[in-house]
């Protein structure tokens, strides 16, 4: 499960490492590290965002050991969605529910519609919709055009997909 | 000097321009030490045969060979008959059943005679039985004209990225097509309306189904499965989706966001449809242009692009495959 969790540091030499022990303690797989020194707090501390990827059940073990080695914990564990993808489809978009297609995607959990403009050039002539869609990993972006792939088929829609930038 | 004993069988568009570059770039053969003699030129009216070489001035303004035809022999009658070290097959291409070219390709491969082809039809019904009758027979069966017209991608696979392993080539692989789409998305035209204008401009056929509907990718797609990746594959393995069915506002939603829309082929995903391929790719050509992306383990990914069709750029990538049947390691010698 990949999760993100925002940590604020002392501004003193070392605390980067003493927030990293508990994720290597705790199998964590860092994914990305931000460091935000331009946005210190008034309380002279340093925002960094940790994105990793560990076991979930963990979590409160990984903010435990962080607390009492004087790290503050703002936020940790909620998913995120780090991923998105853009995805057009043509034909008779809104006659057949867009909401319900909207729907299927976000009732996953691991993915959302962030955004869904649709043309309609005339009452009788196929609509196109652009969709753009966010999910919390690689792999959930692929189930999330799994799932619009099968729409598309149910209810006769060309679904555009994104080509992929590497190969699958 | 390596003497060369060609015949042509086809004399469409590919055929002329097969006649016009054999005979352009004699010189520079003979340079290389390659004397190409092109000894029979064969359509459907008949058969041209000159042992000393085919005079291409008398036969280049003919649109068949009706009027010049030195011999009634047509077809696996007239390969049997000539005398010939190598055939180059540019008949017109059928993606079901691969005649007339299947036959002849069969028929100059049990004689031992090598084959150049730019004719999908035969490799997509039946590449893996061509490709043994050729090793059964110790000759080579040689189609980089079939797969992105000249741009390179066989050859560049099988020789210069050879050691790498290939992942997978992505690429738009249909010319007519991709002219479609970009005057689509260029002029907010319905497909119809471009379709039309490919058609006045010659870049569509009268009948396009062959091109819109994707089957001309889907072949080339089965022929890059079975020749690059030994993947056994048949046309029906292929999910064929056309462009027929994009709209000019689906195009106007994509490039509001910085896609372009390309029929697309995936090797070895076997699909061809639409998708959206961001502006800036090195594949997101326009006009007429075929381009391919070659995803390896050691290279990354290498891109080319070049034109798909045309009568003498084919030619160019026939030409090139008969050298390569020639050329022993060093380019500059012939065996």
């Amino acid at each position: 499960m990949r999760l993100s969790m925002d940590l604020e540091l002392q501004d003193i030499p070392g605390q980067l490492l003493l927030a990293l022990q508990p994720l290597k303690d705790n199998k964590a797989n860092i994914i990305s590290v931000v460091h935000h020194r331009e946005r210190k707090t008034p309380r002279g501390t340093i925002p960094v965002r940790f994105v990793v990827e560990m076991d979930r059940s963990k979590i409160e073990i990984v903010k435990e050991q962080l607390k009492n080695s004087g790290v503050t914990v703002v936020r940790a564990g909620e998913d995120r969605f780090i991923e998105a993808v853009s995805v057009v489809l043509v034909g008779h978009v809104l006659d057949s529910d867009l909401g319900d297609t909207v729907k299927r995607i976000d009732s996953t959990g691991f993915a959302e519609v962030m955004d869904l403009s649709l043309t309609m050039p005339g009452v009788d002539e196929p609509s196109s919709a652009y969709l753009k869609i966010r999910a919390t990993g690689k792999a959930e972006i692929q189930k999330a055009l799994t799932i619009l792939r099968d729409v598309g088929v149910e209810k006769k829609l060309l679904v555009i997909e994104p080509i992929e930038a590497e190969a699958v | 000097m390596r003497d060369v004993k060609i015949s042509l069988v086809g004399y469409g568009i590919v055929g002329h321009g097969v006649v016009d570059v054999l005979n352009r770039k004699k010189k520079t053969l003979r340079e290389m030490g390659l004397n190409l003699k092109l000894v029979s030129v064969t359509d459907h009216t008949g058969t041209v045969i000159a042992e000393d070489g085919v005079d291409s001035s008398k036969i280049l303004g003919e649109r068949t060979l009706q009027n010049v035809a030195t011999s009634s022999m047509k077809g696996k009658e007239a390969i049997g008959a000539i005398d010939s070290d190598l055939m180059i097959e540019v008949t017109p291409t059928n993606i079901v059943h691969g005649q007339p070219g299947l036959g002849h390709m069969e028929a100059a491969l049990s004689a031992g005679k090598h084959v150049v082809t730019s004719n999908k039809g035969p490799l997509v019904v039946s590449y893996s039985r061509l490709k043994k009758l050729a090793e059964d027979n110790g000759v080579m069966l040689k189609f980089e004209a079939t797969v992105g017209g000249t741009m390179p991608l066989i050859s560049l696979v099988e020789r210069t990225l050879v050691g790498n392993t290939i992942y997978g080539i992505r690429g738009i692989f249909n010319g007519t097509c991709n002219y479609i789409l970009t005057r689509m998305a260029e002029e907010n035209i319905p497909y119809t309306h471009a379709l039309s204008e490919a058609q006045d401009l010659g870049f569509a056929e009268a009948d396009p189904s062959y091109d819109v509907e994707g089957v001309d990718t889907a072949g080339k797609v089965v022929i890059l499965a079975n020749a690059l990746f030994d993947m056994n594959i048949k046309y029906s393995d292929v999910e064929v989706t056309g462009i027929t069915g994009v709209t000019p506002e689906a195009l106007a939603l994509a490039t509001k966001r910085g896609y372009a829309i390309k029929l697309i082929g995936d090797v070895p995903g076997l699909t061809v449809r639409p998708m959206l391929v961001p502006m800036g790719s090195p594949i997101a050509v326009g006009g007429t242009l075929n381009s391919a992306a070659i995803y390896t383990d050691l290279s990354g990914t290498i891109t080319v692009t070049g034109l798909g069709a045309g009568s003498i750029e084919t030619a160019s990538a026939i030409l090139t495959d008969i050298i390569s049947i020639y050329r022993t390691k060093r380019i500059d010698a012939i065996f």
